[in-house]
């Protein structure tokens, strides 16, 4: 599997580390009421969708960047890859 | 007054070298380095110092070589300075001054070995190393890469066949067994 690597260009797959779901980008905010339910949900559970999945991955072997790929779970296909920073950043993260 | 002597990072009185008919490993034992990371929101102002430094700013996967400080890219915002320990032995205190607020300066220099690679058969022995793309490599690209289960960076320097090698410098033996062993394979 080949990732093209936003800065880098195309990279092979073995210089990266899998995370998982990129909704860990989405930490939730630990003064709401709700926090206690939010954290357990946050910390726990996952989709296991079959096909489209937003996830991140470390470029362990290169920049050590994170990065989000859009990646087809059945085919292994790979649609979109954005540095995890920029998906954070225009999420309102980061400041 | 206490009588200490430096010891390069493969623990000998002088750096190493290795000569091959047809590559010549050099331990590079007189590199002072320091990182440089952009702070958020200052990233303009750490540009215009590294361009006042080195001439123009590494951009991702490049390395600018210049006298006596050179750079290389190592990640969104963050560079490595090379200049020689001789004349720089302060370089992290000098940057962080220059720097100031805009970006995090650290001190690199006993964090690193460095190898120079050069000879006939610079390609052949990294080919057996390490996955970059080294027939393709002009000079002034830097990579990271693995080498030997070791995160390095390799940069094509100004020689026709010279490779520079800098990787974790508490593993330097092991890294050296590495660079011997492809050298001997490709004999």
């Amino acid at each position: 599997m080949i990732i093209e690597h936003p800065l880098l260009g195309p990279r092979d797959a073995a210089e990266f580390t899998y995370l998982g779901d990129a909704r860990l980008i989405d930490r939730p905010d630990w003064q709401s009421e709700t926090a206690a339910k939010d954290f357990f949900e946050y910390g726990y559970l996952r989709d296991n969708p079959a096909g489209w999945h937003q996830e991140l991955w470390f470029h362990e072997a290169g920049d050590r960047s994170w990065l989000v790929i859009t990646r087809n779970t059945i085919t292994h296909e790979i649609s979109k890859v954005e540095l995890a920073r920029d998906v954070a950043r225009s999420r309102g993260r980061s400041k | 007054m206490h009588d200490l002597k430096t010891i390069t990072a493969l623990g000998g009185a002088e750096p190493r070298i290795d000569t091959f008919p047809h590559i010549t490993i050099s331990e590079n034992d007189s590199l002072a380095l320091a990182s440089v990371a952009a702070r958020l929101g200052s990233e303009v102002e750490c540009n215009k110092h590294m361009q006042a430094i080195l001439g123009s700013v590494p951009a991702p996967g490049q390395a600018v070589l210049r006298e006596p400080e050179s750079g290389f890219w190592m990640g969104p915002d963050q560079w490595m300075i090379e200049a020689p320990k001789e004349t720089h032995e302060l370089l992290a205190d000098d940057l962080k001054a220059r720097f100031a607020g805009c970006a995090s300066v650290t001190e690199q220099s006993g964090a690193w070995v460095c190898f120079d690679l050069a000879g006939p058969g610079m390609a052949d022995v990294t080919e057996r190393l390490c996955a970059v793309p080294i027939r393709k490599m002009q000079t002034g690209e830097a990579r990271r890469t693995i080498i030997h289960q070791l995160g390095c960076f390799v940069v094509r320097r100004t020689g026709a066949d010279h490779l520079r090698i800098i990787g974790p410098r508490a593993s330097a033996g092991t890294l050296h067994h590495a660079l011997i062993t492809a050298a001997h394979s490709t004999a």
